[in-house]
């Protein structure tokens, strides 16, 4: 299988109502950048019906790739796994990469590990960064929730599949193109899918836009009670803050769902991201990284909230939250 | 329906994770419990159990420790359990504890069964594909992140359901789903019961089958991925860390935001 595949690695740029997602072009920039030293071109793939793939090929046209892939067919959406696993498939046995990347995003962990195992290959998933030596490509992934990370390989010979960690690489030095690429659309034979999937929907509309907070106070599981809530909400109050969540205390009904802060939840950016008792799990901190300021309160010196925080302060945040709303209220 | 619920254990949320001497991996002096996303899992079985009728079948891979987060299942209600015992130390990736759990479930009761639930992942490896890559050994459908399951009423293809799959951003998406197949669950799609005093001594004569993996045919070394070091991840930010007692850290807090102008009307 080995001999048969060609010099490329094979980006599959993930789109949402035609529309790139952004982490697909950081897995396509972090394809360009090793590919050159292992003597690889980069190649791109989109999969949807006819309107996606026609509007993502025009966005990917922008940049460098050698070749740009296309496979539609009307069941291709709405998104299903098995259609995209057939089509992914049949594009694979076209193009025939070394390497394979994904982004590390909901539709890929639903539908890439099948498309890999059945080319008897696995997918090295939530890859934050990779290296070449030599023998292949060593990736390290987060393990224990993001306490621990580890090197792995893949014992087998290539295709190897990725997938990129969202906001692990960049997508700023993306290489852009002299010129739109040759295209190749493929119509492949998609069979009727055992899973009829429905169109993707919002649960209720959000009564409050995290979006463009300028301030926010954002409590965890370390928070413990419901009733404790109010300890947050009054030094949120004092620094005119919103008062955010982790996931957990969503669940927990504590607070409502538009509260919430991470990959199922709101992407915010404000000037002071305050963290009391959030232990930093990827899901949440992609969602608050881009922050300005990031101050975490938790007890815990290893939890990994402290690598996205610009002030870190380690203790108990039933002790330092009360001083604290102290000096505050002093101040007032 | 014949619920499979998969469940792994994993090491305790505060446990503290230390490196063994070679850095293979962790030192095993810490609490284990049940990996969160799996004991929703179970949640959801004896539920739809229990709205539907049924029988929930508890299945592990793991080392013979790993035979407690069993017990708790039929302690919570499942009515019977599966060990697949993984020699000390073995360390699975998602396909090889994938293909062990199809050889067992395929030999179990003549491999029939409606649904298998998994948690979406483990809070120690977190590949995240164990589910996915049952679904794909076993030839099932299968759906991932799923927040909610609703029975369909019988209808001529055959047994149905509803389920909810979370999508990025606040979004969702029904998906309607032939039985039997795999589906992976999202923490937080139900309120977690704990064992009654009763159910702890009725677990107590519930069958537990200890399958060794030599006798599925599997090895516990074929892995496709090998991990090269585990370690403590290098700090890559300039953290201004703060220790010592708590009014202290409050103080200097205070002053980062005075200075960073971060407090209200500065
Ligand atoms: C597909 C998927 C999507 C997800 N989406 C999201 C999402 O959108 N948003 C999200 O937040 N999570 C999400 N998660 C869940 C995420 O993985 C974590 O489980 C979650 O963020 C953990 O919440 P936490 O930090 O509050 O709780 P824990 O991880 O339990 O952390 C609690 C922290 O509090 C600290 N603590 C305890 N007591 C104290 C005290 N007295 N003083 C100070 N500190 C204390 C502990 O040291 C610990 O670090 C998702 C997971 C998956 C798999």
């Amino acid at each position: 299988m080995n001999d048969e595949l060609r010099p490329t690695a094979l980006v599959f740029l993930e789109q949402r109502g035609g529309q790139l997602v952004p982490a697909a072009l950081e897995a396509l920039a972090a394809a360009q950048q090793l590919s050159a030293a292992a003597g690889l071109k980069v190649e791109a793939a989109v999969l949807g019906n006819a309107e996606e793939t026609a509007a993502a090929a025009s966005q990917a046209a922008a940049f460098r790739v050698e070749k740009l892939w296309m496979a539609r067919h009307a069941r291709l959406s709405p998104y299903v796994a098995e259609a995209y696993i057939e089509a992914a498939g049949a594009l694979l046995a076209r193009a025939l990469p070394q390497w394979v990347f994904f982004c590390h995003s909901y539709q890929t962990r639903d539908y890439a590990p099948r498309l890999a195992d059945r080319a008897g290959r696995e997918l090295l998933g939530d890859v934050t960064a990779l290296r070449r030596e030599e023998g292949g490509l060593i990736c390290s992934r987060p393990m224990y929730q993001g306490k621990l990370a580890a090197e792995f390989v893949s014992t087998l010979p290539p295709p190897l599949f990725l997938s990129l960690q969202i906001g692990a690489f960049s997508a700023e030095g993306l290489e852009r193109a002299p010129a739109a690429a040759p295209v190749e659309a493929l119509e492949p034979e998609i069979s009727a899918p055992r899973v009829h999937p429905g169109e993707p929907f919002r649960e209720a509309r959000q009564a409050v836009d995290l979006g463009q907070a300028g301030k926010i106070v954002a409590v965890g599981r370390g928070i413990r009670e419901e009733k404790n809530i109010e300890l947050a909400r009054q030094l949120a109050e004092l620094l005119g803050a919103e008062l955010a969540a982790s996931r957990p205390i969503c669940d927990n009904g504590w607070l409502p769902m538009d509260r919430q802060v991470g990959s199922s939840g709101q992407t915010v950016a404000p000037r002071l991201y305050l963290a009391l008792g959030i232990s930093g799990a990827i899901q949440h901190l992609v969602g608050m990284k881009a922050s300005r300021t990031v101050v975490a309160i938790n007890k815990d010196a290893a939890a990994p909230i402290f690598e996205a925080a610009d002030i870190g302060a380690v203790g108990d945040l039933f002790e330092i939250v009360p001083a604290l709303i102290a000096a505050l209220k002093a101040r007032a | 329906m014949k619920i499979v619920v998969c469940l792994k254990q994993v090491p305790a949320k505060d446990a503290p994770l230390r490196l063994t001497a070679d850095g293979g991996g962790i030192r095993e002096d810490v609490g284990y419990e049940m990996n969160e996303p799996d004991a929703y899992a179970l949640e959801e079985g004896l539920r739809l159990k229990e709205a539907g009728g049924g029988e929930v079948v508890a299945l592990t891979l793991g080392p013979e420790r790993a035979a407690q987060v069993l017990r708790e299942a039929l302690a919570k209600g499942a009515d019977r359990a599966l060990h697949l015992v993984a020699p000390a130390g073995a360390a699975l990736d998602a396909a090889a504890t994938a293909a062990a759990l199809c050889a067992a479930l395929q030999r179990d009761s003549g491999g029939g069964f409606d649904l298998a639930l998994t948690g979406l992942q483990s809070d120690d490896m977190g590949y995240a594909q164990t589910g996915v890559l049952l679904a794909e050994r076993l030839g099932l459908p299968h759906a991932t992140i799923i927040m909610q399951i609703e029975p369909q009423p019988a209808g001529g293809d055959g047994a149905r359901i509803k389920a909810k799959r979370e999508l990025e951003g606040g979004y969702f998406q029904w998906l309607d789903i032939p039985l039997p197949a795999v589906l992976t669950i999202q923490s937080g799609i139900n309120k977690l019961r704990y064992a009654t005093l009763l159910g702890i001594k009725q677990a107590k004569n519930k069958p537990l089958a200890r399958i060794p993996l030599e006798e599925l045919g599997v090895d516990a070394g074929a892995n496709r991925q090998r991990m090269l070091r585990l370690f403590i991840p290098q700090k890559t930010k300039q953290t201004v860390m703060l220790e010592g007692p708590a009014a202290q850290i409050a103080g200097q807090l205070f002053e980062h935001l005075r200075t960073a102008h971060l407090l209200p009307n500065s």
